[in-house]
Order: structure tokens, then sequence, then C-alpha cells
């Protein structure tokens, strides 16, 4: 049984544990998925408006903006220390902490991607009658599509990889079994996991970017937004 | 409300302060990794990102280290080294870790730094006669400091806080008062611990701001056009353009 010994041999790359571990890794994946999801996706709710508020009103972008900057700052696991009296050993303190985290890529891009809409698309939409409403939603949205979705892609990816460290209260998804397999020396556990992760990241960052190409027909056949490349290449310092 | 009174008695009892698991000791493990890490992170990024801006190659790689470094847990790699047969080299395979993820961040801000320079003054230096290397360190090098400091703060704020998950497979640093605070059900030691972190980071963060402005070579020149930019309210290093 060549399975059977990658396990009794403890080998980084073992078959026999991907076969009978198969459920507990689905659970852990499912797990890591609906955290990193879920943050996310409260993350761009609470996004929105305050991009807006800091859009309306210029005075509030210097704290709002500094404020969330000041948030990014904090370590993963000071984060989650943190949230910890608050919530308690629950996933909403991965989830809290992950959607701070995400609150400061998506304000930034969201504001970044509204300023970059020309002023002449503005003023043409209000030239045909738009409204303030129709003029956020059917012109300055649709221009700042690229700019979001890049902070969109940078906040997932690195959501993924920051719920692992959630594994401190239990709720890391596969960081948990990454923990786990630390603490028991177990190499195939840890190799594993730590790929599905990869995986995970590379295929919700290729998954946005089709969402991106759907929503934005017009910048398909040329190079993506300038904006947008710029953001990301300056947003720098992945969250840990 | 509990947790921060338990938090503010824990950092205020001196016992905590004292001995191997104390504070004094953990924060020192963790600005002695921090140094060493960055130094070393700098030595191998600021060469390469610099030459490769200069000659204007490689700005894929350049880019796509920055973005590939995002998508690997750091837990991971720390863990991962940590099994590995490196992991019987006491720090090593910590110092390691910390500077795989602190090379990208300066490596990319080095290399759009020295590609951002305006080319007419890039042209006109050519012009005047300057050398690749003059070009390199009279022009270049101080147009493009801003960017570059920005790369270096971003890389000491990332080790700082990837030292802190480091104690997680056993390393030192101040990460080590949250994981024992954790092992003993303590919240009021996991509280202290994190506030620790967050207000050594946070230091780190504006210890570097404050520095690279006071030491940027062109901020006399450019002071005022500075101030402009500024006035948009957005932090300077944010400005897109």
């Amino acid at each position: 049984m060549a399975g059977a010994d990658c396990l009794a041999a403890n080998d980084w790359i073992c078959g026999e544990y991907v076969r009978s571990r198969a459920q507990e890794l689905t659970d852990a994946t499912l797990q890591h998925v609906w955290i990193t999801g879920v943050s996310v996706a409260i993350g761009l709710l609470l996004a929105f408006p305050l991009a807006l508020v800091a859009r309306r009103w210029r005075p509030a972008a210097g704290p709002v903006l500094g404020f969330t900057t000041v948030l990014y700052t904090v370590p993963s696991l000071a984060m989650y220390s943190l949230l910890l009296p608050v919530f308690g050993v629950s996933a909403a303190v991965v989830v809290t902490g992950l959607v701070l985290y995400s609150l400061t890529i998506l304000v930034r891009n969201i504001l970044a991607g509204l300023d970059a809409v020309p002023e002449d698309a503005r003023e043409a939409a209000r030239g045909m009658g738009y409204g303030p409403l129709r003029l956020l939603f059917g012109i300055e949205l649709p221009l700042a599509l690229p700019a979001v979705m890049a902070g969109l892609r940078i906040a997932t990816v690195s959501a993924v990889s920051l719920t692992t460290v959630g594994a401190i209260v239990g709720y890391g998804g596969l960081g948990n079994l990454i923990y786990e397999g630390m603490n028991s020396l177990f190499k195939a556990q840890v190799l594993t996991a730590s790929a599905i992760c990869v995986v995970l990241a590379i295929a919700a960052d290729l998954l946005l970017l089709g969402a991106q190409r759907l929503l934005t027909p017009w910048t398909r056949g040329r190079r993506p937004a300038r904006a947008g490349r710029r953001i990301w290449m300056r947003a720098g310092r992945a969250a840990v | 409300m509990g947790a921060v009174t338990g938090a503010w008695t824990w950092l205020t009892t001196g016992a905590n302060w004292a001995g191997t698991d104390g504070v004094w000791h953990r924060l020192g493990e963790h600005l002695y990794l921090t140094v060493v890490c960055l130094a070393i992170s700098c030595a191998i990024a600021l060469p390469v990102g610099l030459l490769l801006g200069h000659l204007g190659r490689g700005g894929a790689l350049a880019v796509n280290v920055s973005n590939a470094g995002r998508a690997v847990p750091t837990f991971a790699v720390l863990v991962l080294l940590v099994l590995s047969p490196l992991g019987r080299y006491g720090q090593w395979p910590t110092i390691i870790a910390l500077v795989l993820f602190a090379v990208p961040p300066v490596l990319t801000n080095a290399y759009v730094g020295m590609r951002e320079v305006d080319r007419d003054v890039v042209e006109s230096a050519r012009g005047m006669g300057m050398t690749g290397g003059q070009l390199l360190l009279r022009v270049e090098l101080p147009l493009a400091f801003p960017l570059i400091m920005t790369g270096v703060r971003t890389a000491a704020v990332q080790v700082v806080a990837t030292a802190t998950l480091a104690a997680l497979p056993g390393g030192g640093g101040l990460g080590r008062l949250i994981t024992a605070g954790f092992n003993r059900y303590d919240t009021a030691q996991v509280v202290a611990g994190a506030l620790l972190v967050a207000v050594l980071a946070l230091l780190v963060e504006g210890a570097f701001a404050v520095a690279s402005r006071f030491a940027d070579p062109s901020r006399r020149r450019r002071g005022a056009v500075r101030r402009s930019v500024n006035s948009r309210g957005t932090p300077r290093r944010w400005v897109t353009e």
C-alpha cells in the first residue's frame, strides 16, 4: 500500500491524505469561502456609502481615509485579538476583521474611480436631464467600475489569505487545518491546505476579472484601465 | 469594557514586563527581527528595483511579484518553512519568511518610482551628456525617492505584521504575548498583547512617514507642489497622479 506509506512517512505530498480526509478538506474550504465571501460583500456594502460621503463632503475624506489606513496597519492577529472580547470566540471576530481590512482598499478605490470620471461625461449627462441618482448609477458607477473591480480583486485575494489567521479562534477555514498540521507536524495537511488556499485566491481573482470583462465590455480589446493598474500597484502591501 | 480594564491592569503590572516572556524581551525580539529582515530585504530589492527601473526592463516581474505575494497566505508560508528542513535552524525560517514578504513592496515601488520620473527630465539629463550612472544617482534616484521610501515603509509595516504571526509556529516577538494569552484563556493578556502590536505597527508607519519627509532630497524645491497635491485631502502616497 503506497498510499498508507506516505501518511506513515509524513510526506509533504500524499494522495492518501487527500482521499481519506476529503470531507474535512471540503468542509474547511467551504468555511474559508463563506467567511471570505461574506466579509468582502459586507465590506463592499459599507464602502459605497463611505466613499460617497467622503466625496460629497470633502472635509470628511481625510478622516475617513486616515481611519481606514490606520485599520489596515493593524496586523491581523492583533485585529482578531482586539475583536475577541467584543464577539467572543466566534466567526464574527474573523468576519469583522476582514470587513475592516477590505474597507480600506474598497473606499480608496471607489473614491479614486469616481474622481477619475471625466467631467465632460457628467456635464453631458446633466445636459440630458439626468438627476443626481441617475447620474451616479447610470454614468459615474459604470465608468468607475474598472477601479472598483481592481479594488474588489485586491480585497478578495487579501481576505482569502487573511482568513487563515482566523485559525487562532477556530474560524480560519483552511487555516484551521494548517494550524492543526503545525501542532501535529503533519506535513501533507499543511501543504495541501496551503495549496488549496492559493488556488482559491487565484480562482477568485480570475472570477472577478471575468466579471469585470463582462460588466465593462467597452474596455475589451485594449489594456485594462490605467487608473486601475496604478491603484493596484501603489496599494502595495498585502495585509498580514 | 471589562476587557479594556483587564488589558490595562495587565499592562500596568510590572511583572508582565520582565523576564523572558515579558514585554521588554518580546519587544526586543520583535525589533531585532524587524531591523534585520528590513535590512536584508532592502539589500536585495533596492538594487534590483532601481536597476530594472533605470533600464526600463522587467516591469512585469517587478509588478507581478507584488501581486503574487498577496495570494500566498503568510501564515501558511511560516508554517511550511518551520516544518521544512530549515526549521532546525532556529530563527532562520522566520527571517526567510519575513524577507520573502518584505521584498515585493520595496522592489515594486523602487521600479515604479524610477519609471515615473518625468521622461523629459531624463532626456534633458542625457542631452547634457550625463552617463547612465550619473543619471541614475543624480537625477532618477532623487526624483524617485518619495516612492522608494514608500516601498521601504510599506515593507517595514509588513515585517512588523508578519513577525507577529511568526509567534504562531513558535517564533519570538510580541505575537508570543497574544498566543500565550490564547493558550491560557487569558483575554486580558490577548488584548494587551494585541494593543502593543497595533501600537508598534502604527509607530513604525508614523516614524517612516516622518523620516521620509525629512530625508527627501528634493523636499525644499518641491515643497510648494507637494502642498497643492495634498490639498485634495488624500495622503500623498495614495495620490494617483
